[in-house]
């Protein structure tokens, strides 16, 4: 099978700053990736080249053979690390005016899921709190389906009861065939749903490796080998 | 409920043992169909090629056979089963000799401790 996800000697450069630099990596099909790196590492800049939102210095980017652009969008689902809905709007609002936008959107399961979580679809966004909000966006990026979920920082705001939750909609919800990368800091609520790691740092990938190899090789968790790795 | 599985050993060898024992104290009775790589891995809140690894280990012992349209099923085989309770047993009675012997009994010492906690356990 082709890499979902190929870049090679990719290199993001803002100004004198470099925030990317040569990174070389593919993502298959079917895996759960987490992309760990302590702040300013580079995490949320490599995301936003894979949604088109930042174009790169040098190198290149394929998503399914393709240069990122209108096709790659219609097969990734992105959530950002920041809220960019409207606040006025419903959520009901926003599920039409997403299904509209997406081919692969599927209003039942954005509805299945809003029921489970007891969020009503007739509020409205600037009702509800930040980790409401974070779980409504959520949702809406989990109901399309892609080939591809990049998830920035999805739990942050979320409390622990309902991180649990979150993370068995993550795994019920997403197609077989399709990857997600995960960023995020949080990593021991995480780790258990994860097949990789990529470590960053610096904007160079520092380590990847799986977390059943991580575990059987060093003896710890992914928790535990980030902070002694990354130890400040 | 997401799987108590501790965070420094492999998820997928937590996983066996776990379905392991569930066929050793009769969850899963011979013959019974398990449940799919999907759901259970949705139940146990880990990802679902960890589980097929876990799967896959569990079939390589044969505890596990697949059908190929049908799904996973728990050996008929109760000798097997057999063998994996008292290879199990064997292994906790050896940890726990050690660790009494850690505490300074000889192993006769240790026999009639265990004998003794048994009979008030029956009184």
């Amino acid at each position: 099978m082709s890499a979902l996800i190929e870049c090679k000697d990719l290199t993001k450069s803002y100004g004198k700053k470099t925030a990317i630099d040569h990174i070389s990596l593919s993502i298959e099909g079917g895996h759960i990736i987490g992309l760990l790196g302590p702040n300013g590492s580079g995490k949320t800049t490599l995301i936003k080249m894979l949604n088109g939102l930042l174009t790169p210095t040098s190198g290149s980017l394929y998503f399914q053979e393709n240069p990122i652009g209108a096709e790659s969008k219609k097969h990734i689902s992105y959530l950002p690390d920041h809220n960019y809905l409207n606040m006025n709007q419903r959520v009901s609002d926003i599920i039409a005016f997403f299904k509209d936008f997406y081919e692969d959107f599927d209003e039942n399961r954005a509805y299945d899921m809003l029921e489970k979580l007891q969020i009503n679809p007739r509020d409205r966004l600037k009702s509800m709190s930040k980790g409401t909000k974070e779980k409504v966006q959520l949702i809406l990026v989990m109901s399309r389906r892609a080939d591809l979920y990049v998830l920035d920082e999805p739990i942050a705001g979320v409390d622990p009861a309902a991180r649990d939750y979150i993370l068995d909609v993550i795994l019920s919800n997403y197609e077989p065939e399709a990857s997600i990368l995960i960023s995020t800091h949080l990593i021991a609520d995480i780790e258990n749903i994860l097949d990789e790691v990529i470590f960053i740092q610096n904007g160079t990938i520092r380590l990847t490796a799986s977390v059943d190899d991580i575990r059987a090789n060093e003896g710890k968790s992914v928790d535990a080998l980030f902070r002694e790795v990354f130890k400040c | 409920m997401p799987w108590n599985l501790n965070s420094d050993r492999p998820i997928f060898l937590q996983i066996v043992e776990r379905i392991q024992m569930d066929i050793i104290s009769g969850k899963y009775k011979p013959g019974d169909k398990l449940p799919s790589v999907r759901d259970l891995a949705a139940e146990a809140a880990v990802n679902p090629n960890t589980m097929q690894k876990a799967f896959s280990e569990l079939e390589r012992t044969g505890l596990v056979y697949s059908q190929r349209t049908t799904g996973r099923f728990i050996t008929e085989d109760t000798t097997l089963i057999y063998e994996l309770k008292t290879n199990l047993a064997k292994e906790k009675i050896t940890e726990f000799i050690a660790l009494m012997q850690q505490l300074g009994f000889s192993k006769e010492e240790i026999l009639s401790l265990i004998s003794d906690t048994m009979k008030g356990e029956a009184s």
